[in-house]
């Protein structure tokens, strides 16, 4: 028994199952002895219908097996030593001892074929051998490591019955095993721990890939290779962590995906075949899908890709590679996920992926962007995402009249013709400076989300941060003005970068344009303010469309804009002589109390603008009033005498040339 | 004025001179020189200087008109803009203390007293005669009596002549604070130059609407005169209309038997041409300017 406990524990059970049609039991009491009395003559046959089988018994080679220490009735045990000749036993059964064994055999493709009557099925005996039965871990076990290959190579190598007549899909089973990493670190580098048949397929519990609960079913195939293999995650991919391979199963290309069965080699050579497996069908351009999508794969766009080492089948990820036509197993998408699961996430919380995830026909997939085969990465200037391709890109949606501009219900329009013209589109279409923001740079690239979405990198809490990622030391700036979010708490809306500089049709800062239109950006909030300073000279000659007197900025400051009081203002009393002095040289305190932002509407604020107004306004309409009076009273005898001329002058003209010098004369 | 160059006929004040009338032959119809040709040069440039004060200035006042931003625009630019606005005030400055120059200068040379100069009976200060002409004139306006037989300065000129006194003084000092305002800052507080600025700039108002409505209707337009009246320009005005116009004035040169130092022939047509050629530009712009401010007042105000 302890050798049947030892087997037990090497898994590879070495089961005894003498199951000679005995006929000669002897009468001892020593089991073995008596049946070897006879047995033990090489001449022993006996006629089993036509077939003649020899009855011999290598007493020595028994002596010397795991059973040795069962007598020979104790697998045969229907048979009677004293009943000479005995009558045809039965078959001897294993799984009286090795039950769990048994019932493994049984349920397997091995045993269920046996059942049926197939003759060709192998039974415990077929694979262990009868008398001379050895410990597993014996290197003359029949089913040692090394061995292995072989016993199961009787039937599964080519040329056998089996492999004629069976339906098995593999084929050169052995020679491809025996070249294999596996086959060669077994047979030609003698590693028993290198994987054998059993290794996968299992001793005893051999089933079909088909079936679920097969050592090599599609869903199992990880865990069992990980036997083995147990961190291959590492050297796989990061974002698979071991657990995606076995719960996701149907969703990740399996091992033998890439790794073919039996043909597994060191180098990662599958791929190139399995792709080549692929092509033999979709090379083909004329190839179409049942609803005439073309299925045509340009076999010559893969090398350059980014996706160059990527099997078709690591994508394409429900193949099977028993089938006929492997892809016919595929039931959905190619899911990017599967290895960019980390942007996969991004997306998913973006509004591209919220629309595709209510099969919105407008949202965009990852395939839309980076295209299929022909993948390439963002530094590749052919890729669609390379920085100065990615306007057009996003253009295919967002340009005016196209699907996403027409469902847009907010305030930016001509968004890509206007972001063309800004100083962000020049730098990057026309200097073809790749550095330059692009959409991706402030919307990011997978991760789009509205601007009232608190997340949004262009949600206005966000904005500095979004545009200080280029812009560092203007955020910094920012940071400490009285505009920062951090430094104001009366809970007033607060400008941010885009509020000033808008989103998508940014100028430069030195340009007429921008200079003049800042004025109107401080005034949409501080609007009073602005009013009085268009009543200043400077005001109104900006108003009049010239960039050279004080803007608010000027005195102000840009980003670096701080209250009065504080002393690091630009105009606080240590340095408002000095901002003034930037444009008036020579400038005095007594100067710098010029009212930038004076109104003569104001009498308690300004009461000498005030009544100096309306002094001067007073005068004004008085002597307009008095003036005009003065006129109108006039103006009906003006016309008065202008009538009794006339009239004159018509008489005189009636006179002749004569009296006109009398006239003359008379004058003098 | 290329009048000016021309004109022989200059002749000076008839109290000094007692030269014998040279008229020609009868055919020549004299007449009346009201204004010496420097009198007629210093309103020229007066003209020129105040439209292109008024014109430049406006711009800046109403910069929030769409006008504004066009003129500042032809002008060359607010930098131009304004340094022909200072120039403009430069020929202003100087007509105005080349007057005083004359006036101080004629006093030597007429040997007359300052007393005698400021009033005497030619003299552009208003008194007793003007109030009284003033209030005939009121009644003549209302149907009351006939028109008052004025002379040589009716109480309305006289006023636009001191208006611009006024003007000049109050634009001027002004506008030479902004021109300034560090020099000035060094006596007067900041706050002054927002004062300035609004004096300046109401002050000029004033000035242009009065010069461009009733200035131009009380010596230019009156309907007796329609279109125009180009007597400040040629300094000629027609016998017969100085004997309409200002009787008195008229009355007095015949009683001091004067009147023919006082006469010289027409100017050539092409003169005349030139000259209302020149009026017409000033009127027009006159005009539009005073449109623009009515409507930059009214319905672009804010």
């Amino acid at each position: 028994m302890a050798a049947l406990a030892f087997s037990r524990q090497a898994k590879e059970p070495a089961k005894e199952q003498p199951k000679e049609p005995a006929k000669a039991a002897e009468k001892k009491e020593d089991p073995s002895e008596t049946c070897l009395a006879c047995h033990s003559e090489k001449t022993m046959t006996t006629r089993h219908g036509k077939q003649t089988i020899s009855l011999y018994v290598d007493g020595k080679r028994f002596a010397k097996s795991v059973h040795a220490e069962l007598s020979c009735t104790g697998c045969h045990s229907d048979l009677d030593p004293d009943n000479i000749p005995h009558p045809t036993p039965a078959k001897v059964d294993c799984s009286n001892c090795h039950a769990q064994e048994g019932k493994q055999h049984a349920a397997s493709l091995h045993g269920k074929a046996l059942a049926k009557g197939d003759s060709l099925a192998p039974r415990c005996v077929s694979c262990h051998g009868n008398h001379d039965i050895v410990p597993v871990k014996d290197r003359d076990s029949a089913v040692a490591p090394l061995k292995v290959p072989f016993v199961c190579g009787k039937c599964h190598s080519e040329g056998t019955p089996v492999q004629q007549t069976r339906n098995i899909p593999q084929h050169d089973i052995l020679t491809n095993y025996s070249e294999s990493i596996h086959g060669e670190g077994l047979l030609k580098r003698g590693l028993t721990v290198a994987p054998n048949c059993a290794s996968c397929h299992t001793a005893h519990n051999i089933l079909p890939h088909t079936d679920p609960n097969s050592s090599i079913a599609r869903k199992n195939i990880a865990s069992t290779c990980t036997r083995c293999h147990s961190q291959i995650e590492e050297v796989h991919r990061k974002t698979i962590k071991g657990e995606l391979w076995e719960k996701e199963a149907h969703v990740l290309p399996a091992c033998v995906d890439c790794h073919q069965p039996h043909k597994i080699r060191k180098v990662y050579y599958a791929q190139g075949m399995a792709d080549a497996d692929c092509l033999r069908c979709h090379a083909n351009d004329n190839l179409r899908s049942k609803d005439g999508r073309t299925m045509f794969v340009n076999a010559a766009e893969m090398p350059g890709s980014r996706h160059a080492k990527v099997a078709c089948s690591q994508c394409h990820s429900e193949v099977n590679a028993s089938r006929v036509r492997p892809c016919e197993t595929i039931t959905k998408k190619v899911d990017c996920s599967a290895c960019h699961a980390e942007v996969a996430q991004q997306y998913q919380r973006s509004v591209h992926g919220q629309l595709h995830a209510k099969d919105d026909p407008n949202a965009p997939v990852c395939r839309d962007c980076h295209g299929t085969h022909k993948i390439l990465g963002k530094r590749d200037v052919n890729s669609p995402s390379f920085p100065t391709n990615v306007p057009g890109l996003c253009a295919n949606c967002h340009r005016e009249g196209m699907k996403a501009a027409v469902r847009y219900k907010g305030e930016q329009h001509e968004i890509i013709a206007n972001y063309s013209e800004s100083i962000h589109g020049k730098g990057l279409l026309k200097s073809g400076l790749t550095v330059t923001a692009t959409c991706t740079s402030c919307h990011t690239a997978h991760r789009e989300l509205p601007k009232t979405d608190p997340e949004s990198t262009v949600n206005p809490k966000n904005v500095p941060q979004t545009c200080g990622v280029c812009h560092n030391g203007i955020q910094e700036q920012f940071s400490h003005s009285v505009h920062a979010a951090a430094n104001d708490h009366s809970g007033k809306q607060l400008p941010v970068c885009s509020d000033c500089h808008t989103a998508h049709t940014i100028q430069r800062a030195d340009q007429d344009q921008f200079k003049l239109e800042i004025m109107n950006k401080c005034g949409r909030c501080h609007a009073a303010i602005a009013e009085t300073y268009f009543e200043t000279y400077h005001g109104k000659v900006s108003r009049l469309g010239y960039t050279k007197t004080a803007k608010c900025y000027d005195c102000h400051g840009a980003h670096d804009i701080r209250n009065v009081n504080d002393p690091q203002s630009h105009l606080s009393r240590a340095n408002v002589v000095a901002t003034c002095q930037k444009c008036h040289t020579g400038a005095t305190r007594r100067f710098a109390g010029y009212l930038t932002h004076a109104t003569h509407h104001d009498p308690r604020k300004f009461p000498f603008l005030f009544w100096t107004f309306w002094g001067m306004t007073s005068l004004l309409v008085s002597t307009f009033m008095i003036g005009g009076l003065h006129t109108l009273l006039w103006f009906p005898k003006a016309m008065q005498m202008r009538r009794e001329l006339r009239a004159e002058e018509a008489r005189e003209a009636a006179q002749s040339s004569a009296d006109e010098k009398q006239a003359g004369r008379e004058a003098k | 004025m290329s009048s000016t160059a021309k004109a022989p006929e200059v002749v000076s004040r008839p109290e000094q001179v007692t030269v014998p009338p040279t008229t020609t032959g009868p055919h020549k119809q004299l007449e009346y020189v009201r204004f010496q040709p420097r009198y007629r040069v210093m309103h020229a440039c007066m003209v020129l200087s105040f439209i292109t004060l008024a014109l430049t200035g406006l711009s800046l006042k109403f910069s929030y008109t769409g006008w504004a931003a066009r003129l500042s625009r032809i002008l060359g630019g607010f930098e131009t803009a304004g340094f022909i606005h200072r120039s403009a005030a430069v020929l202003m400055f100087t007509v105005f203390i080349g007057h005083l120059a004359d006036i101080v200068r004629t006093k030597k040379r007429q040997r007359r007293s300052w007393g005698e100069m400021l009033f005497g009976k030619d003299s552009l200060l208003l008194n007793g005669q003007d109030l009284r002409e003033f209030l005939a004139t009121m009644r003549w306006f209302l149907g009351l009596g006939p028109r008052p037989r004025y002379g040589r300065w009716t109480y309305w000129e006289k006023f636009d002549y001191f208006a611009v006194f006024w003007g000049i003084f109050v634009i001027g000092s002004t506008g030479l604070t902004l021109w300034f305002p560090i020099l000035f800052t060094r006596l007067l507080p900041g706050w002054f130059i927002n004062v300035a600025t609004i004096i300046h700039s109401d002050e000029a108002l004033l000035a242009t609407g009065f010069i461009f409505t009733i200035h131009f209707f009380n010596t230019h337009l009156r309907p007796e005169k329609f279109p125009m009246d180009i007597t400040v320009f040629t300094g000629h005005m027609p016998l017969a209309e100085l004997k309409r116009d200002k009787p008195r004035e008229y009355e007095e040169l015949v009683a001091s038997g004067g009147l023919e130092e006082h006469l010289a022939e027409p100017h050539q047509p092409i003169v005349v041409k030139t000259v209302r050629f020149f009026a017409w530009i000033a009127l027009g712009t006159g005009f539009s300017i005073v449109v623009w401010i009515i409507y930059a007042m009214i319905f672009a105000y804010r």
